[in-house]
Formats: C-alpha cells, sequence, structure tokens
C-alpha cells in the first residue's frame, strides 16, 4: 500500500533488490501510515524500579546457592546436629517486621507530601528514622545472638550447622547494612527535598525483600528437614 | 523517563585528568579501561601459555629468566612439575575470566550499549565505574598470588576440592595461594554483578523513542542475554568461593569429606562433600562458558551485516536462539562432571539438554551461513575475523557433539580432545569476535581507522596458527594423551611428544603473530588515518553520531528511531543502506501503486 508516495516534503527511498522479507529482515519499516510516533509506545519505568529487581535477582540467586549447599550437607554426612536457635532470634524477627511496617508508614507519608499541599500530619522522615533505628536494633540483636552461640561453644566450624547459621546470617546482614545506606541515603535526599519516588520506593522494596527473606532464613535454619 | 534523562544531562563533561580518564563515570571511558585490562590480561596469560608449552615440549628445558618468576618453582630455570600446574591455573583462570569474560562483554557492552540503544549513558553510571575498579582489584589480587611465598594455586581454573579446600597439605600454592584465588573471583563476582545491574537496566529502561526491543542491534540482544546470565551465574559463584576460603581459613567443612589423609596427613575436617563444590561451579561454569561466547555471536552477526550488505535470513530466530542457549546453559552443567561418580541416570538428564543445546547453536551457524548467499560481501578485515569466528565456532562446537556423551565422555576426559574443544570455542571463536569487534568499532572508538593490511596479515597468520595449534588436540585426546601433566613419561605418550613439539612451535609463532595486532591498534590509535562518522556504512545508531563521540553521546539531542536495525540492499541515492535513525520512509518493492 503506497499510502506516503503522494507527500511532497518526504523523501521516500526504493527499494527494488532482493524480495526477502523474513521475520524482521524485511524491507517493510514500523513506522505507522501518519508517520505518528505516538503509536510506539514510549513508557519507562524509572531505572531505580527495575534495577533494585534486578539487584534482588542476582541476591535471590546468592541465598538458592547457600540453600542447595545446606540441604546437601545436611543428607550427606550423619554429623549434622540441628541447632537450637537462641530465642532473640524471634524478636529480631518482630523488630524487622515493626521496621518494614514504619517503612510503609513513612512511604504513605511521604506519597501524600509529594502529591499535595502539607497536611498537618507527623513529618514522614520521622518514620524513615524509626526504620533506621529498628534496622540498627536488628542488626545488634543478631550480633547478641551470634554472641550467645559463641557463649555456648558454637563457633562457625563447631559443626555444619552452626556453619551454615553464622553464613546464612552473615550474608544477610551485609546486605541488610546496604539497606541501611540506602535508608539514610533517603533520609538525607527527602531533607534536602530532593527525593524522588523511584528512589524511595526502589529502597523501601529491597528492604521489603530483606524482610522476607530472614523469614525464610528462619524457617529454614529453623526447619529439621 | 524524562526525569533520568535530566539527571543524566545535569551530569557536565568532566575536566581533571583524574575524573576523565581514571575515576570517570562515562560509559565510554569505562568500557576503554575494560579493554586495557582485557588487553594486559591476554598478553600474561599467552605468555603463560608460551612457558606452559615449551616446558610441555622439552620437559627439562631452561626457560631464562623463570627464575625471576619463582625461585622455588623454576630453580635454574627450569619449571618444577608443582608449577607447571600453578602456571596452568593461571593460565586458566586469567584467561577465562579476565580476557573472556571482561571484552566482549563488559568492555564493548559498556562502551556500545548505551549508544546502541540511543542513551547518553547507563542509568547508574557510578556503580559502572565500581565495576571496573572492583574488577581491576580483583586482577590485582589474582597476579599478587604470583608473588607469595609458595607461588599460586595449582588446582586448575576449577579449583575442585578437596585439593582447593585442604591448604597447604595438598601441595605449594595451596594455602595463600587458594585463598588469594578464591578472595580475586569473589571480588570479581561482585564487579559483574555490578556490570549486569547497569546493562539489564539500560536495555529495559533507556532506549530511546522508536526503539522497540525487536528494532535492537544483535549485539544489544547479546549484551542483554549474557547478562542476565551474568547475574544468575556470578551470584552463585561468589558465595561457593567464600565457602571455599572459610574451609580453607576457618576449619569449616563444606566440602572436605571426613578421614581424608594427605600426604601422611589426617585432615582435621570431616563432612564435607567434594561434589558440593562441583555442582556449585559448574552451575556457575557452564554459564560462564556462554557468557564468553554469545557476546561473541553478536559481535559477528552485527559486524557480518555490515559487510554482507543483506540482512540474516532471520532477525528474531537468532534473538529466539540466543535465548534458548541462555535457558539450556543452566541444565547441562552436569556434562563436566560425567565421571565425577554422580548418579549415572542424571548423567543421561544432562546429556540430553547438552545434545539439545546443539540445535540454537547450529541453527545460529545455519543462519549466518545461509545469508551469505547473495551478499556484496566487503572482503575488509572485521569480515574476515567474523568468519574465521564462524569457522573456529563451527570446529570446536563439532567436536562438543562428541563429549556430551557419557559413553565416549568415559574415554575422552580430561584428556586433550576436551581441551582442544574449549580452546576452539572459547580461546579462539571468542577471541576472533573480539579482534573482529575491535577492527570496525576501533573507528568508533578512537576516531581513526587501523590498517586493514596489517589486519588482514594479522588474521591469516591467526587463523591458520590457531589451526595449527589447537586441531592436533582432538588427535591428541583420541590418543588417550592425559591433560593436565607436565611431562609424558609413559610409553604410550611418549610417541606423542612430536606433537606437542609442533604445537609449541605453531603456539609461540601464533602468539609473536599478535604483536602485529598489539602493533596496529597502539600505532593507530595516534597516527592512523582519521575515520569518519560512518566508515563501515552501517545502520546502528552508534554511526549516526561522531567519532569518537560527544561526552553525552548524541551532542545533547537524543536521536529518534525510525528503522529496523539492518536495513541494508536498499537502493537510494546515498548508497545501499538506510540508517536506523533516517526520517525517511522505505517503500518496498512489492507496495509499488
Amino acid at each position: 500500500m503506497a499510502t506516503t508516495i503522494h507527500s511532497p516534503a518526504t523523501q521516500t527511498i526504493r527499494n527494488t533488490s532482493g524480495p526477502t522479507t523474513a521475520g524482521i529482515g524485511g524491507w517493510r519499516n514500523l513506522l505507522p501510515a501518519g508517520g505518528d510516533l505516538r503509536a510506539v509506545q514510549e513508557y519507562a519505568p524509572p531505572p531505580a524500579s527495575t534495577g533494585v529487581w534486578v539487584f534482588v535477582a542476582g541476591v535471590c540467586m546468592t541465598f538458592a546457592a547457600l540453600t542447595s549447599a545446606l540441604v546437601v550437607r545436611k543428607g550427606g554426612a550423619p554429623d549434622w546436629r540441628h541447632l537450637a536457635l537462641p530465642y532473640i532470634l524471634y524478636l529480631n524477627t518482630l523488630v524487622l517486621l515493626a521496621s518494614s511496617v514504619t517503612l510503609e508508614i513513612s512511604r504513605r507519608r511521604v506519597a501524600a507530601l509529594m502529591a499535595g499541599p502539607p497536611a498537618a500530619t507527623a513529618n514522614p522522615a520521622r518514620w524513615l528514622y524509626a526504620t533506621l533505628l529498628l534496622g540498627w536494633l536488628f542488626l545488634s540483636g543478631q550480633y547478641i545472638a551470634w554472641r550467645q552461640l559463641s557463649a555456648a561453644g558454637l563457633y562457625l566450624a563447631s559443626n555444619p550447622s552452626s556453619s551454615f547459621f553464622y553464613v546464612f546470617t552473615a550474608a544477610h546482614a551485609l546486605h541488610l547494612l546496604g539497606g541501611l545506606y540506602a535508608l539514610t541515603r533517603v533520609i538525607r535526599k527527602l531533607n534536602r527535598h530532593v527525593l524522588s519516588r523511584a528512589t524511595l520506593d526502589a529502597t523501601a522494596h529491597y528492604w521489603h525483600f530483606m524482610d522476607a527473606l530472614w523469614i525464610y532464613l528462619l524457617v529454614l535454619l529453623w526447619m529439621k528437614l | 523517563m524524562h526525569d533520568m534523562s535530566a539527571q543524566v544531562h545535569a551530569a557536565q563533561a568532566p575536566t581533571s585528568f583524574i575524573r576523565k580518564h581514571v575515576f570517570s563515570v562515562d560509559h565510554k571511558v569505562i568500557g576503554k579501561q575494560y579493554y586495557g585490562l582485557a588487553l594486559v590480561a591476554a598478553i600474561v596469560g599467552m605468555f603463560l601459555s608460551w612457558v606452559m608449552r615449551l616446558h610441555l615440549g622439552w620437559t627439562n628445558l631452561r626457560i631464562p629468566g623463570l627464575h625471576l618468576l619463582s625461585n622455588t618453582g623454576a630453580p635454574g630455570d627450569v619449571m618444577t612439575p608443582e608449577y607447571y600446574l600453578q602456571l596452568m591455573t593461571m593460565h586458566g583462570t586469567i584467561m577465562v575470566f579476565f580476557v573472556l569474560t571482561t571484552a566482549p562483554f563488559a568492555a564493548f557492552g559498556n562502551f556500545f550499549l548505551p549508544i546502541q540503544v540511543g542513551a547518553e549513558d547507563m542509568p547508574f553510571p557510578r556503580f559502572n565505574m565500581m565495576s571496573f575498579w572492583v574488577t581491576f582489584v580483583a586482577f590485582v589480587v589474582m597476579v599478587a598470588s604470583f608473588f607469595v611465598a609458595d607461588g599460586p594455586t595449582l588446582g586448575g581454573w576449577t579449583q575442585y576440592a578437596p585439593l582447593s579446600a585442604i591448604g597447604s597439605a595438598s601441595g605449594p600454592g595451596q594455602g595463600q595461594g587458594v585463598i588469594l584465588w578464591a578472595a580475586s573471583i569473589a571480588i570479581f563476582c561482585v564487579g559483574q554483578l555490578l556490570g549486569s545491574l547497569n546493562f539489564i537496566t539500560t536495555t529495559l529502561d533507556m532506549r530511546t523513542t522508536g526503539m522497540s526491543l525487536w528494532r535492537m542491534p544483535l549485539t544489544t540482544w547479546a549484551w542483554f542475554i549474557t547478562s542476565i546470565m551474568g547475574l544468575t551465574a556470578f551470584a552463585v559463584l561468589m558465595p561457593a568461593c567464600v565457602l571455599l576460603i572459610l574451609d580453607h581459613a576457618a576449619g569449616t567443612s563444606f566440602f572436605v569429606p571426613s578421614n581424608l589423609v594427605i600426604n601422611d596427613q589426617l585432615q582435621p575436617h570431616a563432612g564435607g562433600s567434594t561434589l558440593l563444590w562441583q555442582h556449585l561451579f559448574w552451575f556457575f561454569g557452564h554459564p560462564e562458558v556462554y557468557i564468553a561466547i554469545v557476546p561473541a555471536m553478536g559481535i559477528v552477526s552485527h559486524i557480518l551485516l555490515a559487510t554482507l550488505r543483506r540482512p540474516l535470513l532471520s532477525h528474531r530466530v537468532l534473538v529466539y536462539s540466543m535465548g534458548g542457549i541462555a535457558v539450556l546453559s543452566y541444565m547441562v552443567y552436569g556434562h563436566h562432571m560425567f565421571v565425577s561418580g554422580m548418579n549415572p541416570i542424571s548423567a543421561i538428564a544432562f546429556s540430553f539438554p547438552t545434545l539439545i543445546i546443539t540445535i540454537p547453536a547450529t541453527i545460529i551457524v545455519l543462519v549466518w551461513l545461509g545469508s551469505l548467499y547473495g551478499s556484496r560481501m566487503r572482503l575488509n578485515t572485521p569480515c574476515l575475523f567474523s568468519l574465521g569466528m564462524i569457522s573456529m565456532f563451527i570446529t570446536g562446537g563439532v567436536s562438543g557433539f562428541f563429549l556430551a556423551q557419557p559413553s565416549l565422555d568415559i574415554m575422552l576426559h580430561a584428556t586433550y580432545f576436551v581441551v582442544g574443544h574449549f580452546h576452539f570455542v572459547m580461546a579462539v571463536s571468542a577471541m576472533f569476535g573480539i579482534f573482529a569487534g575491535t577492527y570496525f568499532w576501533f573507528p568508533k572508538m578512537f576516531g581513526r581507522m587501523m590498517n586493514d593490511t596489517l589486519g588482514k596479515i594479522h588474521f591469516w597468520l591467526s587463523f591458520v596458527g590457531a589451526y595449527c595449534i589447537f586441531m592436533p588436540f582432538h588427535y591428541l585426546g583420541l590418543a588417550s594423551n592425559v591433560r593436565r601433566y607436565q611431562a609424558f613419561t609413559d610409553d604410550y605418550l611418549q610417541q606423542l611428544i612430536p606433537v606437542h613439539r609442533f604445537i609449541t612451535v605453531a603456539a609461540i609463532a601464533t602468539g609473536v603473530a599478535q604483536m602485529i595486532f598489539v602493533y596496529n591498534l597502539i600505532h593507530s590509535r595516534f597516527w592512523g588515518k582519521p575515520a569518519s562518522d560512518n566508515p563501515w556504512e552501517a545502520t546502528s545508531l552508534e554511526w549516526s553520531t561522531a567519532s569518537p563521540p560527544p561526552f553525552d553521546n548524541f551532542g545533547g539531542k537524543l536521536p529518534v528511531v525510525y528503522h529496523d536495525p539492518y536495513q541494508y540492499g536498499i537502493e537510494g541515492s546515498t548508497g545501499d543502506y538506510v540508517m536506523q535513525a533516517d526520517p525517511r520512509q522505505v517503500q518496498s518493492q512489492g507496495e509499488e501503486a
């Protein structure tokens, strides 16, 4: 259908070589008739939100590898002694869950702030600080759990289940530390009024993922397979 | 999206030397830095291969100066058996990680991916800068292992447990050498993960107006698919290396079994699984070799199209095939473990997808070869290296058919047949892809043409040389020549020594020929003929900007994409091609009114 040939302003190039039209290697171009490029979808999500899910995928692979190592090691030799988890871990779990709640509250407050004139609500930064505090509290609790284990004579190399306990909790703590850095960055940007929705959302998604990951690890370490 | 472009735009072009050339967030500079690292690593790896081959051909040869590298490893310049294994390990590690993962993926990908999708830069430029410097630190740590007391590790680039996990009891270099190896690789994984993060996000979110996924060039698709593989594979190798370090330094027993006696010493570990290391390593290791070759496939496709002046038989089939290879690559890793003692039923389970994965690879080769018909080939150096890559890939791929079958692998495992196979598909194919990319993109990167005559000489010497080196490996393997041996003292191996000597001579000659390339590279960088914006008359977006591109890639105005990426063979006033950003419409013959 030669529909654009009559438009005097546009130049056309005639293709007279080769009949190949297979796949996208053919000669037709995707420019819609009339030249309206809006027919091609333009929207792309902010890179921060794609980036955080890419990063989360990588972290999932790391913990999947460690999980498979645990399963193989558990089933491979008779020296597995189930580790009784220190009770403080359950308290730490509640602390981390609470931090997710405070993060969500602050997210909604910030969204309200961005959407319209500032309402007479509490400063959203307050809730971000609360999340930060709870995060640090969680890490301190993890450290206490480590101390309790070593007081009971269970070190990294004592037995395979204690090895995996330390490896999993250390890996999670390291990634959580990264999350704390991201939260600090969000607070700093909010205080300077340069925070974007994408940055806040990405940080929140990462934090919630760390929460979910911890629940998964807790169940994994608690289970007797 | 406009948010992001405003943010990137706000970054001013740097002025200080450090910000421009050292700690730069510009993806083009980072790409060049990766290329430089890969070049240095390739020269180091090649030097190691020369020294290895000299020892293999002439066992007690005095290699002048070798004692400077290690007095314990080469007293009186004669290599000890252990030192051979140490050099072999470093050769493999440096080549696979710092050359084959770095050059085709990180170097060219960093430079050209944002330009080919029409972006100003990657979305996380500081992560990008970090990814290069982290990789650089990993290289320094790896090379540092040459200079510790015992020398580098001798366990092969695969570092199988328990040899790698029990420390100095298993040989020289197994103490500090292993720790440095594992630390270097773990650091390398972090760098590659940061890089993959940028590549995936750029491809998904930073494409310019009109650049739909199907309008992306094949190189972009290759880098995108590779970065997904990299994200998932390197994230598995990193914890494996951490567990290895813990076994070493912290007395854990992830990989070391009970009651192991090495050199009359009972090892203090208990209960670990040596197979566990192999599973973790090869789950990474097999996607890794596709990480090495898929970018080269994309580069060769991209260059072939520009030099054949006609479209491929099918663009989509090539993309689906590369994707199929990536998906299948996770299911085949056990073919490295056929004789490891694992359940033979699982051997069948791995052999089947290994044979299946040859299908998309063959489809890609057939599409390439089929597209040669009816082409108006411009036989320049990039074209020659692309065709050479196809030849090497076919040769290497065919030997893979045999290795994929457990019944044959029982005979061929750990022989030179395997060494020939992977050198063809990785060392030579991927290297030819890197060379093709260099000759093709050098004008864009540096604004000057490389010398085509020297390039052709380089090609023919490398092509003939590579076949002379690696083809005999298959015969050696069929004759049961075991790999990772430093000398051949058994009767049945003695008669193969002349073959080894021939290979050594060919290897050194081919290595010397690479100096032509290095000379061409350096000379052209400063004194090459100035290049136009589009010296190859190619269509993708990198050719619609200046050579070299300005700081923000497109001089402030992002291009709009109107066409598919490979509109070649079209008659028009300006030539036989239509660039992607050309606003003119193409009217097909069948649409004549």
